[in-house]
């Protein structure tokens, strides 16, 4: 096959650059196992996302101004007077939210078939900042249509680094570049948004999938399909990434644009999960909204900000929450990857981990009384007694034989 | 069993402050986007109460005219009230010092006002004004407690007075119970007050999102090709996954 193109076109690029090698390595020669379930399609859906956002907002920064005097009225002007402007706005703020949502299905698999542990490390890391990135990216963009809650969650949320002692209040004062937000951080975080986060975020996603093809994808069985290869050295469960998953992700995609578009073109708010009521109100830095909260996808962390009496412990917590992620390859020593194999303790756990996820991203929208600050105390302790089980439970865990090849 | 929400709302007023948060009882707007005569007349009441004070500096009354059926010389002799070009901007010409001196503060542009009250609200807001002697306006409002906002429809509603009663729970706890009757009638009677303030709400709302129709009516399309994609990749899937085993 590639003997034939040797010559024209691919053959004069090919002796310049590797450009059927590539292809061949990552696409229709990766091996990947033939048993990947319902849980293997966010990968490729965050990438198909991530293309999106990128593309809607070059679009969008065509006509978006980033200046405190304009930004508001700018984005009703995408809304009203741009072409299709309507169209791209909604496809990027209803976008952020699937993008979090495809990523923490994404996440919650590694979870499920320990597709973090050795030789996966790397990967999870890199996934890891990734997300973090992400959190950033979305927090910059977040400011950019200047709405009450786009400023007073910038406001609530960078003050936190105010908590920090010694140099707390100096930092937020950097980052902000004024005393309270203003035009000064509009900018930057525009700057942030559109050129320096979403560069690191590229850079990682292709370190991300090259440390992925280096040891080879995971699968439901959490067995390694490299120790059981062919005569013609690819593993015997693996089948080539393309054309067999190209064509299955296809499938997913369709199905996940039809959910996304349901969004996009019926129910962009969403009731005031992605487009909140009150950002409809230009930011106005003397009159505090009531009820100041970031998107769902940060409230499960600010449930536990607000669960810890101290502020400055508060963050530190905050912090750990997301921090703690990082270590789970190291945390969970248990050898048997899947959750198929694994004993009913670990499965109790990640349960239990999943609920207080949940139940804290309800409580970190919702007013903080003291009843349902008391709960999230309850789910945070939760939250983190899940790494400490981790630590405890492969003592007496009980695991299943794993099969030596992937069952169908 | 109006009275009765009304004085549900009263009841509930003390707990909310300037926002739509809380438990307060909103009436259903029950507005229909697709009646364009309601928006019609909605457009018509809102440059008429309205516009004198409060802009919709995001809306352009060419834009309007277009998407509610009415010929440019007919927006432009009975919409326009300011003069210009119908490609203009709803602004409004009062001197924003003026308004602060007015009425305490620049009377909020209404462009996008349905996408954060919510219609419900609005609705209900525009018909809980009452007479309150205590009020620089001489109103108040049940939804929006001690706002600054004069009364601008009384002519159409005519003057609601509050009526306070004490009344005991089964638990004994007494509370303040406040039911608005209406004292002066208006020009309309008050089923007619209430279908004018829907087509009023319908309009901010269509005002809100004026592409909201086209948006709806794409998404069906767009979604009936995905599905028709969908059975194609899926039959192509199968047909590829015929030789893994």
């Amino acid at each position: 096959m590639a003997e034939k193109w040797k010559t024209g076109l691919l053959g004069w690029i090919d002796a310049r650059f590797p450009l059927s090698q590539m292809w061949n390595e990552h696409l229709a020669e990766y091996y990947a196992p033939k048993n990947f379930n319902f849980w293997y399609y966010f990968g490729s859906l965050a990438l198909l996302v991530l293309v999106m956002q990128i593309v809607t907002g070059i679009w969008l920064t065509m006509n978006y101004k980033p200046d405190a005097l304009l930004a508001f009225n700018s984005v009703e002007y995408i809304m009203r007077d741009v072409n299709w402007g309507w169209l791209i706005r909604y496809m990027h703020s209803t976008g952020a939210s699937f993008f979090f949502i495809v990523v923490y299905l994404h996440m919650f698999r590694a979870l499920l078939y320990g597709s973090y542990k050795k030789p996966r490390e790397l990967i999870w890391i890199f996934g890891m900042i990734i997300y973090v990135c992400l959190m950033a990216e979305a927090f910059m963009g977040y400011l950019l249509p200047w709405g009450q809650m786009s400023y007073w969650g910038a406001q609530v949320i960078i003050s936190l680094f105010g908590a920090i002692p010694g140099i707390g209040e100096a930092l937020a004062l950097w980052i902000r570049g004024d005393y309270v937000i203003s035009d000064v951080t509009l900018n930057r975080f525009f700057a942030f948004h559109v050129i320096a986060v979403p560069i690191i975020l590229l850079a990682l996603v292709v370190m991300h999938i090259l440390a992925l093809h280096e040891v080879g994808s995971n699968n439901p069985d959490g067995v390694e399909i490299k120790k059981n290869k062919g005569p013609d050295g690819h593993p015997v469960d693996g089948i080539p990434f393309h054309p067999y998953y190209t064509v299955k992700d296809i499938v997913g995609v369709i199905v996940f644009l039809i959910l996304f578009c349901i969004a996009v073109f019926f129910t962009p708010e969403l009731g005031g999960y992605f487009l909140e009521h009150d950002n409809f109100v230009p930011a106005d830095p003397l009159k505090t909204p009531e009820h100041i909260k970031p998107l769902w996808y940060f409230t499960p962390f600010y449930a536990v900000l607000r669960a810890v009496p101290d502020k400055f412990l508060g963050v530190v917590a905050m912090g750990a929450a997301i921090v703690l992620l990082f270590f789970l390859p190291w945390l969970d020593r248990s050898p048997v990857k899947s959750i198929r194999y694994r004993g009913t303790s670990y499965k109790l756990a990640l349960v239990v981990f999943i609920i207080s996820f949940i139940a804290l991203g309800y409580l970190g929208g919702e007013p903080a009384t003291p009843l349902l600050t008391n709960f999230a105390r309850v789910f945070s302790i939760l939250y983190f007694a899940f790494f400490a089980a981790l630590l405890i439970i492969p003592i007496f865990e009980k695991t299943k034989p794993v099969p030596d090849r992937v069952t169908s | 069993m109006k009275k009765r929400l009304l004085s549900l709302l009263l009841m509930l007023a003390p707990t909310l402050a300037l926002s739509a948060a809380g438990g307060v009882h909103l009436d259903k707007a029950n507005i229909d986007p697709d009646n364009q005569q309601s928006l019609q007349r909605g457009a018509r009441l809102f440059v008429n109460y309205c516009l004198s004070c409060h802009a919709a500096a995001l809306m352009r009354y060419e834009r309007m005219g277009h998407d509610l059926g009415i010929s440019e010389p007919v927006v432009a002799e009975n919409l326009m009230f300011t003069g210009g070009r119908v490609g203009e901007l709803m602004t409004v010409a009062t001197d924003p010092d003026d308004a602060v001196e007015w009425f305490g503060t620049v009377p909020p542009d209404l462009s996008v006002i349905a996408r954060s009250r919510g219609v419900d609200w609005l609705y209900t807001y525009l018909r809980s004004f009452y007479k309150d002697g205590s009020r620089v306006t001489g109103v108040n409002n049940l939804v929006f407690p001690d706002v600054g906002m004069p009364f601008a429809l009384w002519e159409l509603q005519g003057w609601q007075k509050p009526i306070i009663t004490t009344v005991r729970d089964p638990d004994g706890t007494e509370r303040k119970v406040v039911e608005l009757e209406l004292e002066e009638p208006g020009l309309l009677s008050p089923k007619e007050y209430d279908r004018a303030v829907r087509d009023l709400v319908n309009f901010l709302d269509y005002m809100a999102e004026p592409g909201k129709h086209e948006r709806r009516a794409l998404g069906v399309k767009v979604i009936m090709f995905l599905l028709v994609f969908l059975v194609v990749a899926y039959l192509m899937k199968k047909e590829f996954w015929k030789d893994v085993h």
